[in-house]
This record gives structure tokens, C-alpha cells and sequence, in this order.
């Protein structure tokens, strides 16, 4: 009887990366890189230390959270913030669905689908705080600049998603209903919407949450909203109002996230 | 020949009551909308919106063409926002872990205190946007790109530490009773049983997190926070427009690029 001489090897997990030379090569990347961080990026130690004392100093203004003083601007800034939610989600979705149906390559033609495309890219490429800069200057500070903001925000976000959405959809589906005689916007409404409408209820409701938490932070260029709040309470030196303000959008950002959770289980 | 008996029904998408509370619906939304419409034009001037145009096209004639020569200027600048993106995003993901295996049903050590505390933590994280943690931090350890680089990190604790829980919990059990099975200690069917499982969807949500974080990273520098924002705060406050213009265009590029980057790495993975 002859066993094979098997020399014992100790099993191993294979790698997330399987090719050996990939790995090797991204890993010496990464440390190159991460070298040159280290030596390109100043980081002011002593300051940094210094600072720390004068952080827990700014992190005890913050306590008591002050909700009494300035209660009246808190209600009327998260009001104002909610109002702009929700305008800017119904237009932005309204609005992005012909972007969206445009950008997808499987219905549109081929320049419609690249102009499309070009509008998403400049929208999502900016971020809120940039475009809100710019649409601050062209229709004057207020709630209103910050709506426009977030609607073409929203258009970049949920145009894309629902582009990409139709481009998965099953193609059988909408060939059936075309096969019948249906009218192109009968083939729409019939053929595609009905694929893509429970992803995207869903979506709609993220973005509106997504929406709610940019427009805290708008305020801070001029476009109105809760994040004006904000931005006067830190420039008034008043940390305890600032926290309050803080909590109260953690505390509706909690109460979006929940109440889209279970309406999203819902509608699905 | 066949002829349609004239008492046939059309074929209607929905019944009747659904259709109606469908309508119900349609009807409370308008109001909703027409009634926060009516909120926010009390609180706009009409005039500084109705001459918007003018100064659309006025701002475009200014941004045109864009000053190329100020490219030279901008290598700095934005090598130092991707750098706020990356590092920002690795130390988030490294802090993450431990809050998304606190965090998720099957893996944390107390459903009672730690779940809950964790859960707190990824909602208190995702619901301050980086530019106001970086407000706070460029008060408290000062300006430069080591803030940009912190409020980065903690905002992005929580989007990754949630989408890496919920991973968790969809994992398959039966592997991990398999690896259990055989003996192992705890830690072995962590390292063993869960990460091979959640690896892919990790290095996803990584990936997928740093694209976004390239966008934001492009705004910190108008609080002070190091990165192409300081000097696009600089040009558009000395109200050089031609550089701004540029400035844009190269934050579209970097964009463009990282979100290609973003793309192939997660189509490699998943």
C-alpha cells in the first residue's frame, strides 16, 4: 500500500482579490499614497492640542441644549425648512422623470439620451452648498433660492436612479404592451411605470428625507430654512440655542428615516 | 364573424374605490403642496426672482471664458480635497466596523443597551452634515485640511456603519453554524463565518462612500476647511468669475472621474 507524499499545506482563505499581481500592485499604491498624504498634508499638532481644552470649553456651551430663547426662530426656521422639503422633492421628482425617461438608453434616442445625461452629471456633480451659492445670487437670499437649490439637486439624484431603473427593467413587458397598439405615452404609462413604481415611491421618500437634511445646511449660504437658524445662533456666540437647534434636527431626521421606513415596508 | 355584445366592460387598470382613493390622494398632496407654496412665497421678494434671468446671463457673460492659467493654482488645492475624501473615508470605514457589529440583531453583544446606543450613533452621524462638523472643528483644532479630513470621517460613520449592519443581518446563518460547528471561538467565527460574507459589501460600500465624499469635500473649504473650496470662497468673494468658472470645471471633472473609479470597482466586486 504506497500513500502519495503529500507535502501538508495549511489551508488558507482565498483573497477578496484574486489575482495575486492586482493585489500586490494595490497595496504598494496604497502605501505610496498614503506616504505622500503624510508628507504633503500639514497637520498643526500643537494646535491641535491646544485646541482640544477649548473643544471640551465648546462642547460644554453646548449644555444645557437652550430650546426656551430662541424657540420662536426654532419653529419657524424647521417650518420653513419642512415647506421647502416638501415643494423642492415634489418638483425635483416632477421634473426628473422626463430627465430621467430621457436618460435612459434603452428608450430614448441617442441625442436626447446624451443631452440628459449632461444634465444629470452637472447636477450631481455640484454639491447643495455650491448651487446653492449660485442660485442665492440669482433670485436673492431666502427660502426660495434654497428650493430651487434642492430641486435641481433632486433632479440629478432621482433622475439618475430612475434612468437606471428603466434601463434594468424587463423589456418583455413593455414590448407587450407596444405589440397591442399602445400610443408612446400609453406605452409609458402602461409598459414602463409599472416596473419602476415601487422602487420608486421608495426613493421618493429617501430623497425627501435627503432634502430635509440639506436644508439645514443651505441656511448657511442664504438659502433659508432651519440652517439660517443655525448659522445665527453660532454667529451670535449662542451654543446652547445652536444645540437645541442641533437635537431638533436629529430629532425630525429620526422621525423622516422611521416614518419613510415604514412607509416604503408599506407601499411595497 | 364575431362582434363585441355592446353590454361588454372596458377593461379599467383599477376598481372604482381604489381608483377614487387614489384620486383622495392625489387631491390632500396638491393641497399640501399649494399650501407650503403659499408659506414660501410670503417669505420671497418676486423682484429678486423675477430678474433672475437678467443676472443668470449677466453672471454667465462674466464666467466666460473660463482663466486657464489658473490651473497652475489648483493642483494643490484639489489634491488636497481627494485626500480629504480618502483619508476621511478610510478612518470613517476602520470606526465603522465596530459600530455596524454593535449594530446589527445577530452580532451584537446586547440587544438591550449597545444596540440601541450604536443605532444612535449612526442617526446622530448621518444626520449632521459634514459642513457643520466642520463648523465645529475648524473652531475647535483650527483650519486646514486635518479638519476636513475629521468631519469627513464623522459624518460618514453612520451612512457606512448602516448599510455594513444591515449586510450583516442579511448574512447566511448556515455558514456561520457551519464554522461554529467545528469549534471555533468566537473571534474565529467572526473572522471565519461573517467577514468572508460581508467583505464584497464592504469594499462596495467603501468605494460607494468615498464618491460621495469627493462631492462634499469640494465645500468644506468655505468654512476653512482646507480643499478646492477655499479657493473657490476666494474667487467668488474677489469676484473673479472666470476663475470660478474653472474652478467648477475641474470639480466636474474630479467628480466625473471618481464616480467611473466608483463604478468599475464596484462592478469588479459585486
Amino acid at each position: 500500500m504506497s500513500v502519495a507524499a503529500v507535502t501538508p499545506r495549511r489551508w488558507k482563505k482565498p483573497p477578496l482579490i484574486k489575482s495575486a499581481w492586482l493585489r500586490w500592485t494595490l497595496a504598494i499604491g496604497a502605501a505610496v499614497y498614503l506616504a505622500l498624504v503624510f508628507q504633503t498634508t500639514p497637520v498643526n499638532w500643537t494646535r491641535v492640542w491646544e485646541g482640544l481644552p477649548r473643544g471640551a470649553a465648546f462642547i460644554s456651551a453646548f449644555f444645557p441644549p437652550d430650546f426656551v430663547s430662541r424657540w420662536d426662530e426654532i419653529v419657524e426656521g424647521i417650518a420653513e425648512s419642512l415647506w421647502m422639503t416638501v415643494i423642492s422633492t415634489v418638483v425635483g421628482i416632477a421634473l426628473s422623470i422626463p430627465v430621467g425617461i430621457g436618460a435612459a438608453k434603452n428608450i430614448a434616442p441617442a441625442p436626447v439620451y446624451y443631452f440628459c445625461r449632461a444634465v444629470l452629471a452637472i447636477s450631481r456633480s455640484f454639491q447643495e452648498i455650491i448651487l446653492a451659492i449660485f442660485f442665492v445670487k440669482l433670485f436673492g437670499f431666502g427660502p426660495f433660492a434654497g428650493l430651487v437649490t434642492l430641486s435641481f439637486a433632486t433632479i440629478g439624484f432621482y433622475g439618475k436612479l430612475l434612468a437606471e431603473d428603466i434601463e434594468d427593467m424587463d423589456p418583455a413587458q413593455a414590448e407587450a404592451v407596444r405589440a397591442s397598439g399602445a400610443s408612446w405615452l400609453q406605452w409609458i404609462n402602461y409598459g414602463v411605470q409599472p416596473q419602476v413604481m415601487p422602487r420608486m415611491i421608495g426613493l421618493g421618500l429617501y430623497r425627501f428625507d435627503i432634502n430635509f437634511r440639506e436644508s439645514a445646511v443651505i441656511g448657511i449660504v442664504g438659502g433659508g430654512g432651519i440652517g439660517a437658524t443655525l448659522n445665527t445662533a453660532f454667529d451670535r456666540y449662542e451654543f446652547s440655542s445652536a444645540a437645541a437647534i442641533i437635537i431638533v434636527i436629529i430629532l425630525i431626521v429620526m422621525l423622516c428615516e422611521y416614518g419613510s421606513g415604514y412607509l416604503r415596508r408599506w407601499v411595497q | 364573424m364575431a362582434t363585441i355584445p355592446a353590454n361588454a366592460r372596458t377593461w379599467r387598470r383599477r376598481e372604482p374605490r381604489i381608483q377614487l382613493l387614489i384620486w383622495l390622494a392625489w387631491l390632500l398632496a396638491a393641497a399640501v403642496f399649494i399650501a407650503c407654496f403659499q408659506f414660501i412665497s410670503e417669505k420671497t421678494i418676486w423682484a429678486f426672482v423675477s430678474d433672475a434671468p437678467q443676472q443668470a446671463g449677466d453672471l454667465a457673460v462674466r464666467m466666460v471664458p473660463p482663466d486657464w492659467s489658473y490651473i497652475r493654482v489648483l493642483g494643490r488645492p484639489i489634491w488636497d480635497t481627494i485626500n480629504i475624501a480618502t483619508i476621511g473615508t478610510l478612518v470613517a470605514v476602520v470606526l465603522a466596523v465596530p459600530v455596524a457589529y454593535c449594530a446589527a440583531r445577530n452580532t451584537t453583544p446586547s440587544v438591550g443597551v449597545i444596540r440601541p446606543l450604536a443605532l444612535f450613533v449612526i442617526v446622530s452621524s448621518r444626520s449632521i452634515n459634514a459642513l457643520i462638523w466642520a463648523l465645529m472643528l475648524v473652531t475647535i483644532i483650527g483650519p486646514g485640511v486635518f479638519a476636513g479630513i475629521i468631519a469627513i470621517a464623522l459624518r460618514s460613520i453612520g451612512f457606512c456603519a448602516k448599510l455594513l449592519y444591515e449586510a450583516i443581518e442579511e448574512i447566511d446563518e448556515g455558514q456561520v453554524e457551519a464554522v461554529r460547528a467545528t469549534g471555533a471561538s468566537g473571534a474565529q467565527v467572526t473572522s471565519y463565518g461573517i467577514v468572508p460574507q460581508v467583505l464584497p459589501a464592504f469594499a462596495g460600500i467603501s468605494v460607494f462612500r468615498w464618491d460621495i465624499n469627493i462631492r462634499e469635500s469640494t465645500v468644506l473649504g468655505l468654512v476653512g476647511a482646507g480643499g478646492i473650496g477655499l479657493e473657490l470662497n476666494a474667487a467668488i468673494t474677489q469676484l473673479y468669475w472666470t476663475q470660478v468658472s474653472l474652478i467648477l470645471l475641474v470639480i466636474i471633472g474630479t467628480v466625473i472621474v471618481s464616480e467611473w473609479v466608483s463604478a468599475k470597482v464596484r462592478h469588479a466586486i459585486i
